[in-house]
């Protein structure tokens, strides 16, 4: 054999291990969710992703959740950066270490920390799974920073700026449409890993008592768990194909800038 | 009509002990072409920047014909500023970065068209007005920039090293574009630069800085042939002119033990010792023993003239001496050669202040 047929061979050995032990698990939840009561085939339990009231209204929660936290979080992320690179430099350095401290405290000390300041949140804006909107941008946060902040140190915003103030443009021009264009796809990334994270997110909704889809997930478990893994599995190839977009939306850009 | 003025303008940076540009006064006329030019941290890109209101002018003011622009923000101060490495905006088209300055003042679309269209056949662009920015070679985009500047029509165009990006030989032709282009327009121009040839061959007029500091402003011709100081004489002209140190005897300039004769009445003005300066086509080469003798280092021959490169042992001379030659006498390296010049061809400054005395 030669080296490169031996290297092929491995390859292939490789590819197939990787295979088994990624789609393994996802094919053996395929199987058992669609399993029916006396032997056969069933999709009743695909069926009660939308049939069954709870789950769907905690999907539908879920999907909501994603939504508020990835628009809220970039409104909040994406002026400030922009602001801060551009006339506040000295500033970055604090950013950055504020956005990135979610990534360092455990999602229990920080479920202990908020639980008072949900008490005041609840009881102005009324008892809704909504609410957990707050907390996951905070949760959000270093994805979002690092996606973003990449895609504004591949331009020169500076001079971009500097190029269209000399030009007539206001600062909200400015923004909207000479940084904001260039960094698209770094907003985009920065919204789809905000939607993957909100979507699995388990642990701060448990402990608040909200039920979004993980938490009915969890107790489906308990009763029903043909629908509980049908559940699981639907949520987990969600977050793969939006992280498989992802991917793609980095390449394309990569593939911009060689051009 | 538009006339721009700095007066006793000044930028410090907070923290820093010097002011980057300091109590910097000039008057540019209506449709000057202007250069700015002076070693890489002098300031002439923050005068520049000043002016398009990006940079903050800490003291002084700055006027745009009789408008005090001193505090405006640079949207309202009608200038288009083009930059070294072009600053085009990526997502949009050759057509769209041009028109972007008459979108931003809402002039209605055919009308946008009709000012890009125009301004693309000035530039020979029509072709490209479809394609992004990267789909174009440096020198295309260079002329996109002076483009989406010249589609505002702008009171002032504010030039920071546009031709730095280019290779040697686009440097060379995008330079007598840009200077017959602006002729053309009539539009007043300051323009930056850290090349004193550029500066020579595109201005009217030249401002030389140092250190933040305007040394001399003036036509290309009159800094050439009458700087005003050590420092500009040493950096217009190219080669450099040759400075050499001498003590002041009488009148005289005593180099090593030879006399240079020097304009009289400049060196009385002097108090210490004086600081000659001579072109290198000031040189005469006289017979052996006459003058001060060179060892030839280097020649360079050029065809219609040549260049010599050489040393000379006599105290307060630099270590290499230019001198230009007929391109047609040889003189091989080691030779040695005589050298002198006359009174009217010598510069002469106080070594101590490095003010011109002559």
């Amino acid at each position: 054999m030669t080296t490169s047929v031996r290297f092929r061979v491995l390859r292939v050995m490789l590819l197939a291990a990787f295979a088994v032990f990624f789609f393994g698990p996802l094919l053996a939840m395929l199987d058992f969710s669609t399993r029916g009561a006396g032997g056969g085939r069933s999709w009743d339990a695909w069926a009660n992703l939308v049939q069954d009231p709870e789950l769907r209204s905690a999907i539908v929660t879920s999907l909501l959740l994603a939504v508020f936290t990835v628009v809220l979080s970039l409104v909040l992320l994406v002026p400030t950066m922009i602001w801060v690179r551009l006339r506040v430099p000295w500033a970055g350095r604090l950013l950055e270490s504020l956005c990135l401290l979610p990534l360092t405290i455990p999602a229990l000390v920080i479920v202990v920390g908020i639980t008072n300041v949900y008490q005041w949140v609840t009881y102005l804006l009324g008892d809704s799974a909504l609410n957990l909107t707050f907390v996951y941008v905070v949760l959000v946060l270093p994805y979002a920073y690092r996606s973003l902040d990449s895609a504004l140190s591949s331009i020169d915003a500076a001079t971009l700026s500097e190029a269209a103030r000399s030009l007539g443009a206001g600062w909200f021009t400015v923004i909207g449409r000479i940084i904001v264009p260039n960094i698209w796809t770094g907003v985009l990334s920065a919204a789809f890993i905000s939607v993957a994270l909100v979507l699995g997110e388990f642990t701060v909704a448990s402990l608040l008592n909200y039920n979004n889809m993980q938490v009915v997930i969890n107790l489906l478990g308990k009763s029903d768990a043909n629908t509980s893994v049908a559940a699981s599995l639907a949520a987990l190839v969600f977050a793969f194909v939006l992280l498989m977009l992802l991917s793609f939306v980095g390449r394309s850009r990569r593939d911009a800038e060689g051009a | 009509m538009a006339t721009v003025t700095y007066d006793h303008a000044e930028r410090l940076y907070p923290g820093a002990e010097r002011p980057a540009v300091d109590d910097f006064n000039l008057e540019i006329a209506d449709g000057e072409f202007l250069v700015l030019v002076g070693p890489s941290g002098c300031g002439k890109s923050t005068s520049l920047r000043m002016l398009a209101g990006l940079e903050e002018v800490t003291s002084g003011s700055i006027r745009i014909g009789d408008r005090d622009v001193t505090n405006l923000p640079p949207k309202e101060r009608d200038i288009a500023m083009v930059f070294q490495n072009y600053a085009l905006y990526p997502h949009m088209t050759v057509g769209d970065n041009m028109a972007f300055s008459l979108k931003m003042a809402k002039v209605p679309k055919e009308q946008r068209m009709e000012r890009v269209k125009e301004a693309a056949k000035l530039l020979d662009l029509e072709q490209y007005l479809e394609r992004k920015p990267k789909a174009l070679s440096g020198g295309q985009r260079q002329r996109v920039a002076m483009g989406r500047a010249i589609v505002r029509q702008p009171q002032v165009f504010c030039m920071d090293e546009p031709l730095s990006n280019l290779d040697a030989k686009l440097r060379v032709s995008t330079r007598t574009q840009i200077a017959a282009l602006q002729q053309r327009l009539g539009v007043t121009t300051v323009y930056v630069t850290h090349d004193q040839v550029e500066a020579m061959t595109m201005g009217d007029r030249v401002a030389v800085l140092k250190d933040g500091v305007l040394q001399q402003a003036d036509t290309p011709l009159n800094l050439y042939d009458k700087p005003a100081n050590l420092f500009v004489a040493g950096f217009i002209g190219s080669p450099a002119m040759n400075l050499l140190a001498a003590h002041n005897v009488d009148g005289h300039a005593k180099i090593g033990d030879v006399e240079v004769p020097v304009d009289r009445s400049a060196a009385s003005k002097a108090k210490g010792d004086i600081t000659v300066g001579v072109r290198p086509e000031a040189w005469r080469i006289v017979g052996e023993g006459e003058g001060i003798p060179i060892k030839v280092n280097v020649v360079e021959e050029l065809g219609a003239d040549g260049f010599v490169y050489g040393s000379s042992g006599a105290e307060g001379t630099p270590d290499q001496v230019t001198i230009r030659i007929d391109g047609r006498r040889t003189h091989h390296k080691g030779d040695t050669i005589y050298v002198t010049t006359d009174p009217s061809n010598v510069h002469v400054f106080d070594t101590e202040t490095g003010v011109r005395l002559s």
